[in-house]
Formats: C-alpha cells, sequence, structure tokens
C-alpha cells in the first residue's frame, strides 16, 4: 500500500510537466491564462470525479447496472452511491483506486487544453471539464476499469484476455486525445493561423525551455502513473516496477531520438518542439503496455510513436486541425497506437487468442463513441455558452482579456 | 454564431452530419458483431468492416472541416 501510494503521488507531476509543455508551445501573451486553466480544469476534474464520477465508474466486481444480449450479463455504467459515499478512507484499495482515478481524470482534463491554447475561454474550459469528469471519462473507465464491457471481451466473447490496458492509454490518453480533437473543431483555427489559400502560418511557442522541463517532469509522473495503474488495476507485484519504470523509459527514449533522427532528415537540424512532443508521445504509447511487453517490444513501441507523433502534428495542421500544444498527434494517436500495440507485440498466455481484436474493438470504441459523444456534448455547451474568445480578446492576448495582466509584465512580447 | 451554424453552406454541413452519425455506426456493426456472431472469420470481418466505416466517417469530418475552416476564424 505504501509503495502503490507514492507513486501515486508521483502523478501530479505527469500534470505539471502537461500543463508546462502546454504554456510554453503557445505565445506568450496567454501564458499566465495557460497555466491558470490547468488549474482550474484539475481542480474542477477532482471535486466531479470525487463527487459523481467515481459512482459512474465503479471498480470491479462492485455494483453496476447489466445489459444482457447475446445470452450473456454486460456491464456497462456503474451504480454505486456518489460522493465516495461507502468508500474506506483509510488506505483501502478501493480508495487508493479513487485517488489513482481522481489524479488520472486530471491529467486526462489538462489535455484539451493543448488544442484549445490561446482562444478557449477559462468559464467553458471548467464547465467542459466538469462534463469530462462526471460522464465521458468514467463511463469509458468503468468499461475498461471497472469491470465493464469491454473488460468482459474474453470472459463472454473469446477475445484475448479482454481488453487490456494497464495504465490508461485508452482511459486517459485517448480520451483525453479525442476530447482535444472536438476543442479544436468547435473552437476553429486561431486567428492568422491560416490564410484564404489555407496555407499554415508558423506561430512558434514562446518558451522551449518550459517545454523541454515539462518533458522531463512528466517522465517521473509517468513513472509514477505507470506503476499504480498496472499495481492497482492489474495486480502487478512491486517485484514488476522495475520493468514497469524501464518499460516507461524506453519507449520515450526510442520516440524522441526517432523525431530527432526524422527532424534532422527533414528540416537539416533537429526540431525541439517536435522532438518534445515525441518524447511525449513514447510516454503515451508506453501507458497500455508497460507491463504486458518485452523492453525490446517497448522500444519498438516507442519508434513508432515517435514517427506518428513527427508526422501526425504535420499532418493535421495540414488538415486545418490547429493545435498549439500537440495534444491530438501526442494523446490520441499515441494513446491509439500503444493500445494496438498491446494486441500486436505483447505477451500473451499459450491458448489465448484474438487480442489484437479485442484491442481494435476498444479503439473503435474510442473513435465511433467518446468522440461523438465528446463533440455533442461540448457542442451544445458551446451553443448555451460559447466557449471561443471574441477576436479582440483574441489580439490582445488571453492573459489581459481574461486576466487583466501579462504573464510578463516586466517583459517586451516575445 | 454555433460551429454548425458556421458550416451550413456548400455542403459542408450535411457532409460533417454524415461523417459523425458513421462513427456510432460503425461501432454499432462492432458491437453487434460481437455478440451476435460466433468466434471465427466471419466476426473478425465484421468487425474489420465496423472499424472501416469509422474510418470513412472520420474522412468526411476531416473533409467537411477542411472545407469550411478559413471562415472560422472570426
Amino acid at each position: 500500500v505504501a509503495l502503490c501510494t507514492a507513486c501515486i503521488f508521483l502523478i501530479p507531476l505527469a500534470i505539471a510537466g502537461l500543463a508546462l509543455i502546454n504554456t510554453g508551445l503557445g505565445r506568450s501573451r496567454s501564458a499566465a491564462h495557460s497555466m491558470l486553466a490547468a488549474l482550474c480544469v484539475v481542480s474542477v476534474a477532482a471535486v466531479v470525479y470525487a463527487a459523481w464520477g467515481f459512482a459512474v465508474q465503479g471498480v470491479a466486481g462492485g455494483p453496476a447496472h447489466l445489459l444482457h444480449a447475446g445470452g450473456k450479463a454486460w456491464s456497462w455504467i456503474g451504480s454505486g452511491p456518489i460522493l465516495l459515499r461507502g468508500v474506506d478512507l483509510e488506505a483501502s484499495p478501493d480508495f487508493l483506486i479513487a485517488l489513482l482515478q481522481m489524479f488520472s481524470v486530471a491529467l486526462a482534463a489538462t489535455i484539451p487544453l493543448g488544442s484549445g491554447a490561446e482562444r478557449w475561454r477559462l468559464g467553458p474550459c471548467c464547465v467542459s471539464t466538469a462534463i469530462l469528469a462526471g460522464f465521458i471519462y468514467p463511463l469509458f473507465a468503468h468499461w475498461v476499469w471497472g469491470g465493464g464491457w469491454l473488460s468482459q471481451l474474453g470472459a463472454n466473447a473469446g477475445l484475448g484476455r479482454g481488453f487490456l490496458d494497464a495504465a490508461g492509454g485508452s482511459t486517459v490518453q485517448a480520451v483525453g486525445g479525442v476530447t482535444a480533437l472536438a476543442i479544436a473543431w468547435i473552437l476553429g483555427s486561431r486567428h492568422g493561423k491560416y490564410a484564404s489559400e489555407g496555407m499554415p502560418a508558423a506561430l512558434p511557442g514562446h518558451n522551449i525551455v518550459l517545454v523541454l522541463s515539462g518533458c522531463l517532469l512528466a517522465w517521473v509522473g509517468w513513472m509514477g502513473l505507470n506503476c499504480a495503474g498496472t499495481m492497482l488495476m492489474y495486480g502487478a507485484s512491486p517485484a514488476a516496477l522495475a520493468a514497469i519504470a524501464a518499460n516507461t523509459t524506453l519507449p520515450a527514449a526510442a520516440a524522441v531520438l526517432t523525431s530527432v533522427i526524422m527532424t534532422r532528415a527533414r528540416f537539416g537540424k533537429p526540431d525541439a518542439s517536435l522532438s518534445g512532443n515525441a518524447w511525449m508521445g513514447g510516454l503515451v504509447a508506453s501507458s497500455a503496455g508497460c507491463a504486458l511487453v518485452s523492453a525490446m517490444a517497448a522500444i519498438v513501441i516507442g519508434a513508432v510513436a515517435g514517427a506518428i507523433v513527427t508526422v501526425g502534428i504535420e499532418w493535421l495542421d495540414r488538415l486545418e486541425v490547429d493545435d498549439p500544444g500537440g495534444s491530438i498527434a501526442v494523446h490520441a494517436l499515441g494513446g491509439l497506437w500503444g493500445v494496438l500495440a498491446v494486441g500486436v507485440v505483447g505477451r500473451t498466455p499459450a491458448g489465448v487468442s484474438g487480442q489484437w481484436l479485442a484491442q481494435l474493438v476498444g479503439m473503435a470504441t474510442i473513435i465511433g463513441v467518446v468522440l461523438p459523444l465528446a463533440y455533442l456534448l461540448n457542442w451544445i455547451l458551446n451553443l448555451i455558452y460559447p466557449n471561443r474568445v471574441a477576436l479582440q480578446g483574441e489580439r490582445e492576448g488571453m492573459d489581459l482579456h481574461e486576466l487583466g495582466a501579462g504573464a510578463y509584465p516586466e517583459a517586451a512580447e516575445f | 454564431m454555433s460551429a454548425f451554424e458556421d458550416d451550413n453552406q456548400d455542403g459542408v454541413f450535411p457532409m460533417k452530419i454524415a461523417g459523425f452519425l458513421l462513427l456510432p455506426a460503425g461501432w454499432m456493426i462492432v458491437a453487434s458483431a460481437i455478440v451476435l456472431l460466433p468466434p471465427g472469420a466471419a466476426r473478425m470481418a465484421f468487425i474489420c468492416a465496423g472499424a472501416a466505416v469509422e474510418v470513412l466517417g472520420m474522412v468526411l469530418i476531416f473533409r467537411a472541416h477542411l472545407a469550411d475552416s478559413p471562415g472560422k476564424a472570426r
């Protein structure tokens, strides 16, 4: 319990790292707004999840609503008491799961801030987080970790061991990533990003040191996330933690090296922001399979993730999806690739087959249910409470417009 | 003005709606295959077909977004 608690306490470093990355990749006139938005969404996510979300998610073997289809019972939503009632607060496994999930949903909620940077107003951003933490995240997490229908695919449908995600490659990263995509679609691009003929303009981030420092902080946080998640959700023993830490580090290392080589070949010099994003993509891709793959497979997963993120960011830019923080490529594409990789290169016990198909069903659920749900709910929110700042506010910067003061009052505009 | 109101021109709005309808439609094919079909090649084919429908939906949504995007930055 002590070891697991210590690992959980490292997770806020992943959130801090992500907040620094989102801030550094934005322009200086919205830097304070970006950091305050991170604090606000973490706060909203923690409160809403503790009050409501954990009851929707539940734990494996806990109370849940069942749907009977094809002669089998499928668990589709938790039905526990709200406000954490009935959970023993004295370090019981259920409370440790609630704590881990509270930090995980805060991490997931920080992801869309990257795609909505410099134009997403603070108020709607908090309401959107409440929707994510109170309904979308817990629903999908129930399906994967709460004994829900995706985890039952092995027992009920003979698909491998059911959908596997050791530490949140789908529940945290891909769910946050597709929500970031929905937000980017709803908000539209930043003013001046795309000219009338659609060519993207370069709007470089204001502080690459913040970005790369955030990457290093996130590394520590991710080791805590992967170790705690694997122990609590899949019963990994403390003896496995060293291997899990290695399988967290190796994909990130392989990803950043791949990106450095690719950008060096493409532009003549390595690109720091793309390489930083590739590092994060490697960490994201490590989450689903950190306890389920060999070290060599972890390197392959990371190398592919680095290539996907490096190409994906440019590809999304050409498709005019304005994502200043690279959240969609890193968390949605990286997370989905990590999930698929468990089925392709993961260790499978003898006599078990169809794991890749179970992973494909999980990916199809993220694209076919979570993405439209996130878009629909945020689109309705946008009708009631417009998400996007007015043009004047965007021109003067979110700091001055929404907070009344800049992040760097004694410095000229970067 | 809402995101959908912006799009209501030159077929962008129907294309986006069609794309967003294809996403859950593809998932329904996947879910139905799991529940209704026994393990085997047919079930695998239906699951892959459902995923392909979702990919088609994503292509439509991206195309609709691309057709609409420059006007969105108000």
